[in-house]
């Protein structure tokens, strides 16, 4: 009785612990809104492509991205509004909305899926954290949180995160199917203190399903707190 | 004696032309039968052909492995100059290059905005080439249920099932949003220039089809193609040589375990269509045997007829003092000799109604309208080396058997009854 009451109290803190960490992560990764500049270099199974955009987002609900090369990709803009995508190709003056299974589809043929963008919510509303251990990951002192889902509705049944113990900033994620399965990894890298804050300026995914060798995601310059015109995040601003 | 027994046959009609004519039908009946059995199962094979497999087809290694999920991010790349090379290493083989794709047919309202939106299967094929074959062989001329074929870039055809569905119609613009070679989205605008009926409820429920620049330029595929897809000249499948032509090939190509380096795979090779072949070929003799056989019965009762009927002659050839084995040897050898006219003449008419039905077709179109399965409009005979010799069995064997049979009966007569029987 006193074994397992004990158990359930170390789970309980454990999970408090969790959801602190995750709190503090949050507090590093969230903003009002940000303003970057990014490169995304995938790794395809024959060539690599490099595709810049710059991207404007206010919280996690609106964001507005637009490609900026190369010149096949150039113009093409996507906006999202709460759970609701719409991309705009310049070449066929078209705006699309991305839904049912086509937010399944890759972003530009990277290992990120529109769903992967479309994910909104706060990590602690969806999944039920504990942490499991501590690992060394490219020489930081990492905390190893399992988290499972606790909704119905989500891509990934459970995850796993290594959480730089001082800077609190994930260093390595993997997310798994319900059956356990490994889908998809992201290893984040090149910490920097931007606006006091810590915050990776290199992310790598795998899709773990698709031959490739990932892709790279490098924000070449990220503003915190900015001004962003309303505008931005309507349609009409898609076709400008 | 052969000789003799010869000019009784051409002096005495009433001994040789009927014969020849039962003879001379069969042998026609089992020819056509046999040439029309293989020109049917062999169009079956044909249409998958045209549409899917080819004769013989050229993808590369891991697309070939893959080949029933169309990852074109496996597709060959430097198509032309893999052309080049196919087309002077099998001069006999038409080829062709291919993409297959699958997406969403998107139709825009008076705003733009998405009015409707439906999945669809995609092929790019050759279709504005001058003297293409495309077309032809995937006989969109006779699938346009209305508008016309593509003749300038920029031109689609829908099913027309899916245009209804959409509700567009030739000169509407639609969008179609797939993915590029490397993964990323596509989104392209066609008009439609005309909608298809296939006959195959699979085709037909969401099928887009356009020129393969288009669908290169709009995947982001330059001078690349899922496959290449090769036909050979004669217009038939030939499942021995597609198989020599492809291990020739497969031979040729130095790239060692190279995912991408190309592979060609005969028809036989692919999916199910193996089994198919086989399963054709079985039953194409199995439907010509029961026929050979009944046709042999009713052969071998013609020769049983022709020795029965010839009771009287025989009696007085014996009367008169003919060796009972010299009457039957002659008959005999006179059956061989009905039998062999019978059969050259049934093969050469048999062989020559084949030839029609094998150039000119049997329009079925009429009567395969609304058809849900996979199967030819035009029926055609093929004429096999096998045709050549077929009718000879039933021509020449049934004739001789039945009149040894009914001659069987020359050795139980009686002299003392001959008489009687004479008399009478």
């Amino acid at each position: 009785m006193i074994f397992i009451t004990s158990v359930c109290l170390l789970t309980s803190i454990a999970a408090q612990d969790a959801d602190e960490i995750l709190k503090r992560v949050e507090k590093n990764m969230s903003s009002d809104n940000r303003i970057f500049e990014s490169s995304m270099i995938i790794h395809g199974s024959r060539t690599s492509r490099t595709i810049t955009s710059r991207s404007y987002s206010v919280g996690d609900k609106q964001s507005f991205t637009e490609y900026l090369s190369p010149a096949r990709e150039q113009g093409t803009k996507m906006l999202k509004l709460e759970n609701q995508l719409w991309i705009y190709s310049p070449s066929t003056d078209r705006t699309i909305q991305i839904s049912g299974h086509m937010l399944r589809q890759s972003v530009m043929g990277s290992d990120l899926s529109y769903e992967d963008m479309m994910d909104d919510r706060k990590i602690t509303e969806v999944y039920s954290a504990r942490v499991t251990g501590k690992e060394m990951v490219e020489g930081r002192n990492a905390l190893i949180l399992e988290l499972t889902a606790k909704v119905s509705d989500v891509a990934y049944y459970s995850r796993m995160m290594w959480i730089d113990s001082e800077r609190y900033v994930p260093l390595r994620e993997e997310l798994f199917a319900r059956g356990g399965q490994l889908l998809k990894r992201s290893t984040l890298s090149e910490v920097k203190q931007i606006d006091g804050r810590w915050f990776p300026t290199k992310i790598v995914y795998k899709d773990m399903l698709k031959q490739g060798k990932g892709t790279e995601f490098i924000i070449n310059s990220v503003k915190f707190n900015q001004k962003i015109p309303d505008y931005i995040f309507t349609k009409a601003a898609l076709k400008q | 004696m052969i000789k003799f027994l010869l000019k009784g046959l051409i002096r005495d009609k009433s001994r040789s032309r009927l014969p020849v004519i039962v003879v001379a039908i069969g042998v026609t009946l089992t020819v056509f039968l046999h040439a029309y059995i293989t020109g049917f199962m062999g169009d079956m094979i044909e249409i998958n052909a045209r549409f899917s497999t080819g004769h013989v087809k050229v993808m590369t290694r891991a697309y070939a492995d893959n080949s029933q999920q169309i990852p074109n991010d496996l597709a060959l790349v430097g198509v032309s100059a893999i052309m080049e090379k196919l087309g002077s290493q099998f001069p006999d083989i038409e080829w062709s290059p291919r993409i297959q794709f699958g997406g969403l047919i998107d139709a825009p309202d008076e705003n733009g905005e998405t009015r409707s939106q439906g999945p669809a299967m995609g092929m790019g094929v050759d279709l504005l080439s001058k003297g293409s074959a495309e077309p032809g062989r995937l006989n969109l001329s006779k699938s346009l249920v209305r508008g016309e074929l593509p003749d300038m870039p920029g031109e689609a055809l829908l099913s027309d099932e899916l245009s209804l569905k959409l509700r567009v119609n030739p000169g509407d613009r639609v969008t179609l949003i797939s993915s590029t070679m490397y993964g990323g989205m596509s989104i392209n605008n066609f008009i439609v220039s005309g909608t298809l009926a296939m006959g195959h409820e699979a085709l037909d429920r969401g099928t887009i089809i356009a020129d393969i620049e288009d669908i290169r330029s709009a995947l982001n595929m330059e001078d690349a193609a899922g496959e290449i897809t090769g036909f050979f000249k004669t217009g038939f499948y030939n499942n021995e040589l597609a198989i020599n032509e492809a291990e020739k090939y497969n031979k040729s190509q130095n790239d060692g375990e190279n995912d991408f380096a190309p592979v060609m795979k005969s028809l036989s090779n692919q999916g199910a269509m193996g089994a198919y072949v086989n399963m054709a070929d079985v039953w194409a003799d199995y439907i010509s045997l029961v026929f050979i056989l009944a046709m042999s019965l009713v052969l071998w009762n013609a020769g049983l007829l022709g020795g029965l009927r010839r009771y009287g002659e025989v009696g007085i050839r014996l009367a008169m003092g003919e060796v009972k084995g010299h009457v039957y040897r002659s008959m005999i050898i006179e059956s061989v000799m009905i039998g062999i006219a019978g059969s050259v003449i049934g093969t050469i008419f048999g062989l020559f109604f084949s030839w029609i039905l094998q150039k000119y077709g049997l329009d079925l179109s009429d009567m395969m309208k609304g058809s849900s399965m996979m199967i030819p409009d035009t029926v055609r005979a093929r004429i096999t080396p096998v045709d050549y010799y077929i009718g000879f069995f039933p021509g020449i064997l049934s004739t001789v058997i039945g009149t040894m049979l009914s001659g069987i009966g020359i050795y139980k007569r009686q002299t003392a009854r001959l008489f009687k029987e004479l008399e009478a």
